[in-house]
């Protein structure tokens, strides 16, 4: 019994230490409330894949009065900026100097082969950004689909075709991106104050031999890391609520799951975080290794390979074997789902499964970790 | 001045000795940007390599059949299941087994031989928006293909124009030509602001920056010492990531060596200058790595790397002005895809000099006010 509150007494006392550390040291404070607070802001309201308006230079080689309506009906969509332009070179050179994204081309013998029904019109996309390129493509049936019908007087030929398209998109259905961003967010947030803080944190004690001082007394490796994990672990935890109150009041992202199932996962991943960032600076002992080796092993793949901001169906085969490794890619499914779909049991128990297990052999690992270098 | 120049040159063999000695610390250098490149090139991409569908055929006839094979011979989608009843619909959105679930009414085909339009309904897993979107795309152009076989199949007249699309610069609007080029100055960015600020912080948490400052070194020499390092690692690094993108990914490069290395020079001569800033700013290598970290999150993500700038909202952009980055994207893109030329760059190559000339100054006058 005394032995026990000794062992209580050794932990808060560290647990005090590590906390006034976090609260003294502006860059802690720094990446616990402004980071998230900063991405909240950048992915809410900074970051867009609509692109607004397309300028494009327009080459009328025919000059026929068919050719003219076709060129009034790019001026008049409100996607396009028309520039005309006489020649492919100059609309090259519009190109080139970013005056415009890409040209139309309206060959010599446009109108009469449009009397033929065989009419042809060429668009020039910039495949320096492919997406927006891509986009453009799509834009340009709005007008030409616009002239033909005005030609076409109100030919029903025209109509969209035999097989319409009627397509409903669930659980977002104004197609909003903060829907699936939010939910992400949460996992970059608690993966930065997981797994880099700390990784600095416990590596600068080894660098500076504050550790080995420590361990003359009678603390004992569990008892070092629990007081290393509480205080991170708080401040990962003010992350989240700072990212649920924004989804919420900012963002409207409804939360269809249960808030508690939700808290679960996020504190369950953030172990999973800080396990990572104390095993890599207990293997390293070097604060310059041990920020860039979390740098790559959790926050570039939370960002990049967990489904986050690049969907894993858009990746080859073997990079999708990569991220099975990696914990943000449940989280991130978890996240979403929970957010967006509810409680799913065959989404969520799996998930949720897979990342206790990391956490428990990662907390595990360290634990084993600590002690082996200390003898 | 020659013994100005000893000494800088002094400083420079220690700092390179410093970060180089060590293979732990060199392996750090090298391998995270040759592992992201890698990995970014394959990963960062909008375009969908697999759709998993399921679909609910309760025409069963030979056309839903027909548009079916469309969909199986197109490469992209997958098909997970052959439903039975419409409440099984939300039971594979739900789980995430199908993106899609395409849904097939009795009377299709016999609307379809009625020339009739005949409705196919879609429903989409919308949890990510984007993707979902995508897919919807992918679907409807296959319906597009579905329907010009359909007419002229049974002699139905065709669309009446025809849309001939060509890209110039990269001629399959392959995501990866973006990206990489992009690549190789984000990723020597966070490499070289990292290293430097870090440098600096290292010397002062272990005390011997102040060993230097007993010495006859006067702070500009100091400051010329930890720059000159960093930049040739800088520019070691980036040239890494241009082989790879050449002879790993095979993306022709198209333009002038001399364009684009003027270019990267000066950005980074920013990207140091920035480094040194925060290095002067921050007491602990804990304070510089998460000052650097803080500074380079938002340069990286309004930098026009996975959005483009234009598409920004009009305050952002103005902000970023200041970004060196966002130059430098622009720049290596242009010159590797397009060759594009001085007079071309103009636009980049004027902010890039006033950035790399104001941060460079601007941490060599806090280094200097630091030092006395």
């Amino acid at each position: 019994m005394n032995d026990l509150s000794a062992k209580l007494r050794r932990v808060r006392a560290l647990t005090l230490k590590e906390t006034m550390q976090i609260v003294r040291d502006p860059s802690s404070v720094a990446i616990g409330i402004v980071f998230p607070l900063m991405m909240i802001l950048l992915f809410g309201y900074g970051l867009s894949l609509d692109v607004t308006r397309v300028s494009v230079a327009m080459v009328d080689e025919d000059d026929s009065s068919d050719s003219a309506a076709l060129v009034a009906a790019f001026q008049h969509s409100p996607y396009f900026a028309v520039t005309s332009v006489h020649s492919m070179a100059e609309a090259k050179e519009l190109v080139l100097n970013r005056k415009a994204d890409g040209a139309v081309l309206i060959q010599s013998d446009f109108s009469r082969r449009w009397h033929r029904g065989e009419a042809e019109i060429q668009i020039l996309v910039n495949g320096t950004d492919p997406n927006q390129a891509r986009i453009m493509q799509a834009y340009a049936q709005g007008p030409v689909a616009q002239w033909g019908a005005a030609q076409a007087g109100s030919g029903s030929s025209l109509a969209a075709g035999p097989v319409v398209v009627v397509d409903r998109m669930w659980f977002n259905e104004s197609n909003n991106s903060h829907f699936f961003l939010i939910p992400g967010l949460i996992v970059l947030v608690m993966t930065i104050i997981g797994a880099f803080l700390t990784a600095m944190v416990v590596a600068r004690e080894w660098e500076r031999g504050t550790l080995e001082s420590l361990f003359v007394t009678p603390m004992r490796a569990g008892e070092f890391l629990i007081s290393k994990i509480l205080p991170y672990f708080g401040l990962g935890m003010i992350g989240f609520v700072l990212c649920l109150l924004s989804g919420k009041f900012l963002f409207h992202v409804p939360l269809r799951g249960s808030l508690l199932l939700l808290c679960l996962a996020s504190m369950i991943y953030l172990l999973v975080a800080l396990g990572i960032g104390l095993l890599v600076s207990t293997l390293v002992k070097s604060q310059f290794l041990a920020s860039q080796l979390a740098m790559l092993l959790t926050f570039l793949p939370a960002m990049m390979l967990s489904g986050f901001l690049y969907d894993l169906r858009s990746m080859p085969a073997f990079i999708r074997g990569i991220t099975y490794a990696l914990p943000a890619r449940y989280a991130v499914a978890l996240m979403q789902t929970l957010y967006l779909a509810g409680d799913v049991g065959s989404v969520i128990w799996p998930n949720l499964c897979i990342l206790a297990a990391m956490a428990t052999v990662l907390l595990v690992l360290t634990r084993l970790a600590t002690r082996k270098q200390l003898s | 001045m020659s013994a100005s120049l000893l000494r800088i040159l002094a400083l420079v063999r220690k700092e390179f000795l410093a970060v180089l000695k060590d293979p732990r610390s060199r392996f750090i250098i090298f391998l995270p940007p040759i592992l992201q490149c890698l990995i970014f090139g394959y990963a960062a991409s909008f375009d969908l390599k697999s759709v998993p569908y399921a679909v609910l055929d309760l025409d069963h006839s030979k056309a839903s059949a027909d548009l079916l094979s469309h969909l199986d011979g197109s490469g992209v989608f997958r098909r997970q299941a052959d439903l039975a009843r419409t409440k099984d619909i939300a039971d594979w959105i739900d789980s995430s087994r199908a993106l899609l679930v395409i849904q097939i009414d009795q009377d299709f085909g016999r609307r379809l031989f009625a020339g009739e339009s005949a409705p196919v309904q879609v429903t989409a897993d919308g949890r990510n928006s984007n993707t979902a979107g995508t897919a919807l795309g992918y679907f409807g152009s296959i319906v597009d293909d579905f329907n010009a076989d359909w007419r002229s199949a049974h002699g139905q007249a065709g669309p009446p124009i025809l849309i001939v699309t060509r890209s110039w610069y990269n001629p399959n609007l392959d995501s990866s030509w973006n990206m990489i080029p992009s690549l190789v100055g984000t990723l020597t960015m966070m490499g070289t602001l990292m290293l430097t600020a870090l440098s600096v912080a290292r010397e002062r948490e272990q005390g011997t920056f102040d060993q230097l400052l007993v010495t006859p070194f006067r702070p500009a020499e100091i400051m010329a010492g930890k720059a000159i390092p960093n930049m040739v690692i800088g520019l070691t690094q980036s040239t890494t990531i241009l082989l790879i993108a050449q002879f790993w990914f095979h993306i022709p490069f198209v333009g002038s060596f001399l364009v684009l290395y003027a270019g990267l020079g000066l950005f980074l001569m920013a990207a140091v200058g920035l480094g040194l800033f925060v290095s002067s700013i921050a007491k602990t290598m804990q304070q510089a790595m998460l000052y650097a970290f803080l500074l380079v999150m938002p340069f990286a993500l309004l930098s026009g790397l996975t959005t483009p700038v234009s598409s920004m909202p009009e305050f952002l952009q103005s902000v970023m002005v200041i970004n060196p980055l966002r130059y430098a994207l622009d720049l290596t893109k242009r010159v590797y895809l397009e060759d594009a030329g001085f007079a071309q760059l103009f636009s980049d190559f004027l902010p890039l000099t006033v950035i790399g000339l104001v941060t460079l100054s601007g941490a060599a006058w806090l280094f200097s006010r630091r030092l006395t």
